[in-house]
């Protein structure tokens, strides 16, 4: 279905790999400004340009960042559809267990008086 | 409010969801055990679930489907990993072809239920659910609501807004 294509590329998941390291993250924070390039970045953690440069390749590859030419600069923005999609659909599948919730419970109290009745029968086990 | 916590992992595709019941905890457990039940509250009016197969013992295979307004029936599975009755539960679950076989191309989402007596008549259960990729989530929840692509079609637009805005 068109919907979930658009939802979930195959290309989607490295992206919560790529979130699991704690300087990644931090580079997806400040790459929400878009105003340094990797150079900059790098000078907000103690390792290597190389190590950072690093970083920074397996977020680009995992979509999360891309580099951006602003003037004559290359600076890094992160890209955050993928992110909220992610966040959007924990959100509805919370409505999707509170709703079920909710059913359990009108259950319960319509079932409240007859419940022996309901588990000696019932109870396969 | 019978949810007590809702616990969101984006990271790792998790949600967890607590709640608690004025109930025993074999009252609670037979929400899971008795398919009539289990049909009652699966799936909302609109689209009823009907177990097929339903058999919680380890290694067992439980197969149900929806029943969507137009007549559309999409077929899912869960297999049986762990019963502790009535304490503890989990399944895989996974998308199910007409004829009830698991479709083997579609991911495999894990929920794990815990079931716990918190004081005398009143029962917590926690569903952890884990999911392998957003499409096994946009999966789950196409099949748990009729409205389900319809509104991550409509969720996807307003992402895509807010996010033309904040450009």
């Amino acid at each position: 279905m068109v919907v979930s294509v658009q939802i979930a590329p195959p290309e989607f998941d490295p992206l919560f790999g790529a979130l699991a390291d704690h300087t990644r993250r931090d580079i997806v924070r400040r790459a929400i400004s878009a105003e340094e390039g990797v150079l900059e970045l790098a000078s907000h953690y103690p390792m290597s340009f190389a190590a950072v440069q690093k970083h920074v390749a397996v977020l680009e590859r995992a979509g999360l960042i891309s580099k951006q030419r602003v003037g004559r600069r290359s600076v890094v923005r992160t890209n955050l559809e993928a992110l909220l999609v992610a966040r959007r659909l924990l959100d509805q599948y919370e409505e999707l267990w509170r709703a079920r919730i909710d059913r359990m419970n009108e259950l319960i109290a319509e079932t409240d008086g007859a419940i022996d009745t309901v588990e000696t029968k019932e109870s396969k086990r | 409010m019978t949810v007590t916590a809702v616990r969101k992992d984006p990271h790792r595709l998790t949600l967890t969801v607590e709640a608690e019941f004025d109930a025993s905890i074999e009252r609670i457990w037979q929400l899971w055990a008795d398919p009539r039940q289990l049909e009652r509250w699966w799936g909302p009016p609109t689209y009823p679930a009907t177990f097929t197969k339903h058999n919680l013992a380890p290694g067992s295979r439980i197969e149900y489907h929806m029943t969507g307004r137009a007549g559309d029936q999409p077929h899912g599975y869960w297999d049986v990993l762990e019963v502790e009755p009535p304490r503890r539960l989990l399944l895989h679950g996974g998308v199910a072809n007409a004829d009830g076989t698991p479709n083997t191309e579609m991911p495999i989402y894990t929920i794990r239920i815990g079931i716990e007596e918190v004081a005398q008549g009143r029962t917590r259960m926690s569903i952890e659910s884990v999911f392998p990729s957003t499409e096994a989530m946009e999966q789950v929840l196409a099949m748990g609501t009729a409205e389900g692509m319809s509104q991550a079609a409509s969720q996807i637009d307003a992402i895509l807004a807010e996010e033309t805005i904040q450009h």
